[in-house]
């Protein structure tokens, strides 16, 4: 009798049908007893990627610890979407603090857990970009250099967008917020700033730090998994896309998301102990513009004429990350696909 | 048992007693003591579980703290001055969602100009951050309300502030009664808390609330305070039987009965009033004290009733409200509501000022002849301060104002003490 193996789809993914996978490797979205721990009801946007990053997130963490997790979040769009009572969407134990603390809390949180023998329960924080690393930043990196045993979950939209889209340290160059206005020779945000957190919680050395997008949500799943699996301080950064402040249609943040990563500027990668373990390959290296011409907060860039010196900045800063993290290997087929980029800028 | 021992110390051995589950450890004096004698005693094993976290800032501390208290651990932490202005969203934070943590006060000045000695400066800044904030008069009172801090606060579920003078107490060694664990034990039962972080039993914390309900919640933090004003002198007499001492309570009066001029002080200072009042009274004058334990919940009514018969109160204060004067005074004020008496204000002891008995008995003495200003600076150098305002008027450039200051009344030594 002859058999197939599984075929995968979409190389170096878990892009997979449900169908061909047995019970316990499908997704735990595809799981009809999956906690659903944010729950429907809550008041986020149309597309709001946010949301679909924290359930599929929160619900792998759910599995990964057999039901018993507490999560703590920061001050942000998803405690103030998912909190309106009576419609609290949380369907776990779940506290706010505040905007800068919510590392701390969960340190708190592990500290009383260990204390009382409850080491089967789990603590996730989570926040959002300005929430980590801004405010957030000091609380963070202690719970981080203590190696508290606690998942710290990022949902990068890149910019605060929960009092109307203000720049953050995790907003990227050229990028329209309302405190990056476009006007001026460097329109939108600067450019060479900003922080690289992932690589900053590598820097501490804690046994494991991912990142991921809402395009590959298997991925993400898979990572969340991998990070419960360890204990100590875990540091997972999603790149969640906001179509309120990125201006994009609620029906392309996934789109979107795939982008970030095809292009290089968003590159998707596991780290264990401060070393590099897995990238996620790019399939073939989209040109930034691919990326960037869908969203309103770039649309400077093209409007009223291209503005190509920016783009070509934009499209080194990939070309940089794909060189760094090893993102693409040519392959026989789409031989000089790399170069094509790189024409037209130095890197 | 009687140990000869420093202040800082015994609170640590006091809270240790308590059996607290977390302790968050921020260094900043004159508080350091105290964290250090409980992570010592963490590591020696001898206060166990606990879980002793080493934070990265006293935001942090008191985060940390949250975390821990509403997954049900009892909570603890020490701080002072700036570390408590650096705390204080989240120290508001711990009293608006009712988690009793416990926390030391070493109380400090607030910079600038930066200076590490005491007085009320910090602690009054937080007066209305909705913990329960409670003053030691003596290193005894400060181990003792500790003890009484954590059954009030678990109680009620509110935070609780035990302040004690920095340095004065905090760094003095004396005689001291500490109490056996068995005692402890016996009096503080284990934790239960109201509201628990629990998987088998989800509930969200710290939810949005809009203002359909806010005040509502906002009464509720209100009502409970005044439910302390009737659990804080229970708990000190249930205290003092089965310890057998007087420590806490709403209100300490001293020789007031009979007074015409009545002095309310908070903290250490108590101790140099009472001696100075013994002297005038045994010269014959009718001084009375009355000392506040409860600074928040204020107790109103026992104020009001110690001194509604007085001629005249001199409220002596460690903490300068800037631009109109004290702060402790102002809430005496509101007790004496249509009570007709002169009230005078004395801000005193800034800084780590020695507040001495002659001072004091030259300022009772003025205000029985009505001879005070009604706010009044004790022991304030004048000279310098007008030669300061002098070198502004002449210069616009005048430089840093501290430092000059500084610069001109040159060594300073001799006038602290």
């Amino acid at each position: 009798m002859s058999t197939q193996p599984i075929k995968f789809y979409q190389t170096d993914t878990f892009t997979v049908g449900n169908r061909l996978l047995a019970p316990h490797e499908r997704s735990v979205q595809a799981d009809p007893r999956r906690a659903n721990a944010l729950n429907c009801g809550h008041r986020a946007c149309q597309g709001c990627g946010e949301a679909l990053g924290a359930r599929y997130a929160i619900d792998a963490a759910m599995r990964a610890s057999g039901g018993r997790l507490i999560a703590a979040n920061a001050t942000g769009c998803l405690e103030v979407f998912s909190t309106p009572y009576p419609e609290t969407s949380w369907q776990i134990p779940w506290i706010h603090s505040l905007f800068g603390n919510v590392a701390a809390v969960a340190t708190g949180i592990a500290a009383a857990l260990k204390v009382k023998g409850q080491g089967d329960v789990r603590v996730v924080a989570q926040g959002g970009d300005g929430g980590t690393t801004d405010i957030g930043f000091g609380c963070l990196s202690g719970m981080f250099e203590r190696n508290d045993d606690v998942l710290y979950i990022c949902y990068d939209n890149e910019a605060y967008m929960n009092t109307g889209v203000q720049r953050s340290s995790a907003t990227p160059p050229a990028a329209r917020t309302a405190t990056t206005a476009v006007h001026g020779p460097e329109p939108g945000n600067v450019f060479g700033q900003g922080k690289n957190l992932p690589w900053i919680a590598m820097a501490h050395g804690i046994p494991y730090v991912a990142t991921a997008t809402v395009a590959d949500l298997r991925d993400l799943e898979a990572k969340v998994q991998r990070a419960m699996a360890f204990r100590g301080a875990r540091y997972v950064h999603i790149l969640v896309p906001c179509p309120l402040g990125w201006g994009t249609a609620p029906d392309e943040t996934i789109r979107i998301a795939r982008l970030a990563k095809e292009t290089g500027l968003f590159p998707v990668y596991e780290a264990e102990y401060g070393e590099i373990t897995r990238t996620l390959k790019l399939r073939k290296p989209l040109p930034v513009e691919d990326y960037l011409r869908p969203q309103k907060r770039f649309a400077h860039l093209f409007m009223p004429e291209p503005r190509r010196e920016v783009i070509t900045r934009i499209q080194r800063l990939a070309n940089r990350n794909i060189r760094r993290f090893g993102l693409y290997e040519e392959r026989p087929w789409d031989a000089g696909a790399l170069d094509a980029l790189r024409s037209g800028s130095d890197a | 048992m009687l140990r000869q021992m420093e202040g800082s110390r015994a609170v640590a051995e006091a809270v240790a007693l308590c059996r607290p589950e977390a302790i968050c450890a921020y260094p900043i004096s004159p508080q350091t003591h105290i964290v250090e004698a409980l992570g010592e005693l963490v590591k020696a094993g001898s206060l166990s579980p606990c879980e002793f976290i080493n934070v990265e800032s006293e935001f942090a501390a008191m985060s940390v703290a949250i975390g821990a208290s509403a997954a049900g651990a009892r909570a603890y932490t020490a701080t002072a001055s700036q570390g408590l202005l650096y705390m204080v969203e989240a120290v508001y934070n711990a009293a608006g969602l009712g988690l009793p943590i416990v926390m030391t006060v070493a109380n400090r000045a607030i910079g600038a100009p930066i200076n590490i000695w005491n007085d009320h400066s910090d602690a009054m800044s937080q007066r209305d951050c909705g913990w329960i904030m409670l003053f030691a008069e003596t290193n005894q009172e400060a181990l003792d309300l500790h003890i009484q801090a954590f059954r009030l606060g678990e109680e009620l579920s509110l935070p609780v502030m035990v302040c004690m003078d920095g340095f004065i107490l905090t760094h003095a060694y004396e005689r001291l009664d500490m109490p056996t664990q068995a005692q402890v034990d016996a009096f503080l039962p284990a934790y239960e808390p109201r509201q628990v972080l629990d998987p088998s039993e989800p509930v969200s914390i710290g939810a949005m609330v809009g203002p359909e309900a806010f005040a509502e919640v906002r009464y509720l933090a209100h009502a409970k305070q005044l439910q302390a004003l009737e659990r804080i002198p229970a708990l000190a007499a249930e205290f003092k039987r089965a310890f057998g001492r007087d420590s806490g309570g709403l209100v300490h009066p001293y020789r007031i009965a009979d007074a015409g001029t009545v002095v309310v002080a908070l903290g250490s200072v108590l101790g140099t009033i009472k001696d100075t009042v013994d002297e005038l009274r045994a010269d014959g004058h009718r001084i009375g004290v009355l000392g506040i334990t409860s600074f928040r919940p204020f107790p109103l009514a026992e104020v009001r009733g110690y001194l509604e018969r007085a001629q005249r109160v001199v409220v002596i204060e460690k903490s300068l409200a800037v631009g109109i004067g004290g702060i402790v005074s102002t809430n005496v004020r509101v007790a004496l509501s249509g009570v007709h008496l002169h009230g005078y204000t004395v801000i005193a002891g800034l800084g780590g000022r020695a507040i001495t008995r002659k001072s004091l008995a030259k300022l009772m003495l003025d205000a029985e002849r009505d001879a005070l200003d009604p706010v009044t600076f004790l022991d304030l150098d004048w000279d310098a301060v007008n030669r300061a305002l002098q070198r502004e008027r002449e210069t616009r450039r005048s430089g840093p104002l501290a430092e000059a200051l500084l610069r001109d009344i040159g060594m300073v030594g001799g006038r602290i003490a």
